[in-house]
């Protein structure tokens, strides 16, 4: 089932350098959209201490976490130096202003 | 290709923390050429000494490697000497004759050792302490039993003594002027730390003038010879004297040359393509020889190669704070040992605190009731505030008791009261909001080459969250770095890594230009940043909203989670509601309220805060609206910069002792100050009588009432700092003692920088800035007439986002996840339902 793409919400429902949360079979997970409305889906876990990645302050590629300001890159869901630690990523597109999300 | 060549002379600290700065903000702009004359890549020079006393090695402190320059494309050319620049034809020469041709050339030459002209300077065995080879070589030479002879009583000198003690040598110093570090130290103060060290095995000869080297039969040095004929045996001697710019090469290309390579505030030469940075350099007739301002300057010159031409270096102010060979020494500022500082002396003043015996003495220096001077050796835990006081020019009248005493002894919380860097053991928990141990700090200076409050913070955590463990951190920076660390002045702290400017800059820009929107600012002030960074997104929401609070829209992706929920999160993600008690004033009918919330939405906990209210703690995200339309009252602010609480007792109303009715003042002063924005939380406390069981004291506001009225007390803090509040004023009536707490808290808006809390922007502008415009009713009346008209346009912000109107909200997606699979989930703890979908998704 995670193999599939899911449609998600209409592109304009996700703030700009902000966030939605997605409950699905494969968890929460937060699909972020940047000031030049880029999408990128990580899980909705920092890797510091758990904190929800979706309610951080999106600016350029990154995410800062809002528990301790780990700073993840969206892009690669890895942690910006010299923080160390890595989320896991989904695969995220758009298609005629709807954002769709391959889970997994 | 037609990339611009940068060359860079000169591979060392300052020029290669150029580049730094330069690939952070323009990475591909140049193509990179860097000569250094040292056959090694950049190395921390300010190190070497504990190199050369055997407590670290030469592969510790190189910060940068031969692999750093290749994975930034950057041709190194190391120990290639320049020994011509041809600005016609925009070519550098090297000693083996190769040329390389430049659009933009950096000169970060340094400084060379100065070697006294005597009879034998250039014998074997004699040597300056400036390089790895230098340091090498007196490692070479070193050897237990022989006697090793320092020239120059400075700090490099003692630290090169220090060294080749450790090494087992006998070590005698020379010094010609009448004391030790005689630009630093006062003579009391020099003959402390002499006795320190010669406790410690080192020998002095004070005040005796080197007249000659001699050698032995071996063509080696043998002796000193002093100008009266005696001599000294030395196997080695080291000449640590001094050092002077290095604008050989610089000069002899036609610059512009005095004392240094002399350069404008945008740290250009004479001539518009080169640029020159480091202690080669004289800015406004000064030159500097410590990490700080170099640092600074390698910014500016960043800055202005990267093209982004907006920052200026202004010069630095220069205080010494360093642990010659374990012994704690600082000074800053003018403590009156020139000449014409002795004219002066009449209207000057010293306090003088000395413990001869103990080894610790100090010095504070006094004009026109401020300080312009401190020495100060053995004990050097209040430094910082005295460079503070120092640098900010605050007046220090009425503070004399304090000055004598040191740091008023506000114990910052979470490091046991420890205030002395140097006695602490590795195992001691420096930070003990993320654990982080002296030794970790200490490893993480020396391996990663952090020379900054900020590098340690970032990466170490140490002092990053409440920062109350800061001036810890500093010092053990400062210990660790040593004699060349000089802490940044925070008068010209960027605002963040996104811009130059400082806050006072920024939010002058804000109120001279009409900037009504971040994204406005960052624009008129050329941030670096497309979106900016999560510190300076809030700083410039709030300098926005405070200049203009009608023209301006808050911008709910410049808050902080908490602010944009308008509830606090918890370490599980879920959030905590705090509803709005005013003055701690309940009744049954609302407290039967709270309880059937806490029961419908299975609040897991309910607790009473500090601040006389109640806590419902676990809240789903997705509940908030509808918990606050259950609960129909206003929102608490206790996620917010905003007023938090006004804590009040009883008062006149039923407490025998009471004399005036507090709680009926602080329930009128949290409702009038409901809503208001300020850079931190605000705390205020009512009491009725000078018992002052409301804790008055340590709030950001404390009243207290007295029998003729009350007594205002502005700047106390019960947290990170515990602070003790000042006094400002007494007045006779509440209607007074509401408009003197509102213009005290709107000149706080207006005047502190975000997440400065009223205590430290009052220890930064001094109470007595503050005073004379809270005194004068005009102005007491405009700032209480400008906060009323802020608060005048906020609206609550739960009443804004109740189930019915969440829709217009700025931020509505945020309370209402989107779920892919609305069958019923497998973990009902966790899992959404069909509830969260109703909770107000945009149409």
């Amino acid at each position: 089932m995670s193999e599939d793409w899911t449609r998600v919400c209409p592109l304009d429902e996700i703030p700009r350098l902000g966030a939605r949360v997605v409950h699905g079979e494969a968890g929460a997970i937060a699909v972020f959209r940047t000031a030049t409305d880029e999408v990128f889906a990580l899980d909705d876990r920092c890797p510091h201490r758990g904190g929800p990645l979706s309610q951080g302050m999106v600016f350029d590629r990154r995410v800062a976490c809002p528990l301790h300001g780990t700073t993840i890159r969206l892009d690669t869901g890895e942690a910006v130096a010299p923080d160390t630690g890595c989320t896991r990523r989904h695969r995220v597109r758009i298609d005629r202003g709807e954002v769709w999300l391959r889970a997994g | 290709m037609d990339q611009p060549r940068l060359v860079v002379v000169g591979n060392g600290m300052a020029g290669c923390r150029t580049l730094e700065e330069l690939l952070a903000i323009a990475p591909d702009l140049y193509r990179i050429t860097v000569f250094g004359a040292e056959p090694h890549g950049n190395y921390n020079r300010i190190q070497l000494s504990p190199v050369l006393a055997g407590e670290t090695t030469l592969d510790a402190i190189m910060l940068n490697d031969l692999g750093w320059y290749a994975r930034h494309g950057i041709e190194l050319h190391a120990g290639r000497r320049i020994v011509a620049i041809d600005r016609r034809r925009r070519r550098v020469v090297a000693d083996d004759g190769s040329e390389a041709p430049y659009d933009r050339l950096l000169l970060a030459t340094g400084a060379q050792p100065i070697l006294l002209p005597v009879p034998g300077h250039d014998l074997p065995g004699v040597l300056a302490y400036r390089t790895i080879a230098d340091t090498q070589a007196m490692i070479d030479a070193a050897a237990p039993g022989r006697r090793a002879v320092v020239v120059g009583g400075g700090l490099l000198g003692l630290e090169a003594a220090h060294g080749l003690r450790a090494r087992g040598m006998e070590v005698s110093v020379v010094h010609l002027a009448p004391w030790l570090m005689e630009r630093q130290l006062d003579r009391d103060a020099a003959a402390l730390l002499q006795r320190s060290l010669e406790s410690r095995g080192l020998r002095f000869e004070i005040g005796r003038r080197t007249a000659a080297l001699r050698a032995g039969a071996d063509g080696r040095v043998a002796a000193l010879q002093f100008d009266d004929g005696t001599e000294l045996a030395a196997e080695l001697v080291v000449m640590a004297v001094g050092i002077r710019p290095d604008t050989e090469l610089a000069r002899a290309g036609g610059l512009h040359c005095e004392r240094g390579i002399v350069v404008d505030d945008t740290m250009q030469t004479y001539d518009p393509r080169i640029y020159a940075v480091g202690e080669c350099v004289q800015h406004r007739g000064a030159t500097y020889g410590l990490v700080a301002p170099l640092f600074e300057q390698a910014r500016v010159a960043a800055n202005h190669l990267g093209e982004f031409g907006s920052a200026r270096y202004r010069g630095s102010t220069t205080s010494t704070k360093l642990k010659v060979t374990g012994i704690d020494v600082f000074s800053a500022g003018d403590f009156g040992l020139d000449a014409e500082a002795a004219e002066a002396t009449e209207a000057r003043d010293e306090i003088v605190v000395a413990d001869r015996a103990g080894g610790v003495y100090k010095k504070l220096v006094l004009q026109d009731d401020k300080l312009v001077g401190a020495v100060m050796v053995g004990e050097t835990a209040d430094s910082a505030w005295y460079l503070q006081l120092l640098r900010e020019g605050q007046s220090v009248a009425g503070m004399r008791d304090a000055l004598r005493r040191g740091q008023p002894p506000a114990a910052d919380a979470g490091h046991q009261g420890r205030r002395c860097a140097a006695a602490i053991p590795d195992g001691f928990e420096v930070c003990g909001c993320n654990g982080v141990t002296k030794g970790t700090i200490v490893r993480a200076i020396k391996e990663q080459g952090l020379f900054t409050l900020d590098d340690v913070r970032r990466h170490t955590k140490a002092s990053a969250s409440c920062g109350s463990c800061s001036g810890l951190v500093e010092q053990i920076l400062a210990s660790v770095v040593g004699g060349a660390y000089a802490p940044q002045d925070p008068a010209t702290k960027p605002l963040c890594g996104c811009t130059d400017y400082t806050h006072e800059e920024v939010r002058r820009a804000i109120r001279d230009n009409e900037l009504v929107s971040v994204g406005a600012v960052m624009r008129f002030c050329e941030w670096r940043s497309a979106d900016g960074c999560p510190t300076c997104r809030p700083a410039l929401n709030f300098y926005v909203r405070c200049a203009w609070p009608r023209e301006s829209r808050d911008d709910p992706r410049s808050r902080h989670v908490n602010e944009r929920m308008h509830a606090n999160i918890q370490k599980d993600g879920s959030f905590s509601v705090v509803p709005r008690i005013a003055g701690g004033v309940t009744s049954p009918a609302q407290l039967r309220r709270i309880a059937e919330v806490a029961e419908k939405y299975a609040v897991p906990a309910v607790k009473i805060t500090g601040g006389q209210r109640i806590d419902l703690l676990g809240v789903r995200g997705e509940d908030l609206p509808r918990v606050w339309a259950d609960l129909g009252m206003g929102s608490g602010f206790a996620y917010g910069k905003a007023l938090r609480t006004v804590k009040t007792c009883v008062g006149s109303e039923w407490c025998r002792f009471g004399v005036q009715d507090s709680t009926a003042l602080g329930v009128a002063l949290e409702n009038a100050l409901d809503r208001m924005a300020v850079p931190h939380k605000v705390k205020l406390a009512v009491s009725g009588c000078p018992r002052n069981c409301a804790e008055a004291g340590i709030k950001d506001v404390g009243i207290v009432g007295v029998d003729s009225g009350w007594e205002i007390y502005v700047g106390g803090n019960g947290g990170i700092k515990t602070e003790v509040a000042q006094f400002l004023v007494k007045v006779g009536s509440a209607e007074e003692a509401t408009e003197h707490v509102a213009a005290f808290l709107q000149l706080y808006r207006e005047q502190a920088r975000y997440l400065e809390r009223t205590a430290h922007w009052l220890a930064r502008v001094g109470l007595a800035s503050v005073k004379p415009l809270l005194d004068d009713a005009d102005q007491r009346r405009a700032l209480a007439a400008r906060l009323r008209d802020a608060l005048a346009v906020e609206v609550d912000p739960w009443l804004q986002r109740l189930p019915e109107t969440l829709a217009a909200a700025p931020n509505a997606g945020d309370y209402a996840p989107i779920v892919l699979h609305p069958r019923r989930p497998r973990d009902p703890e966790g899992a959404p339902d069909e509830r969260r979908l109703d909770a107000g998704l945009p149409a």
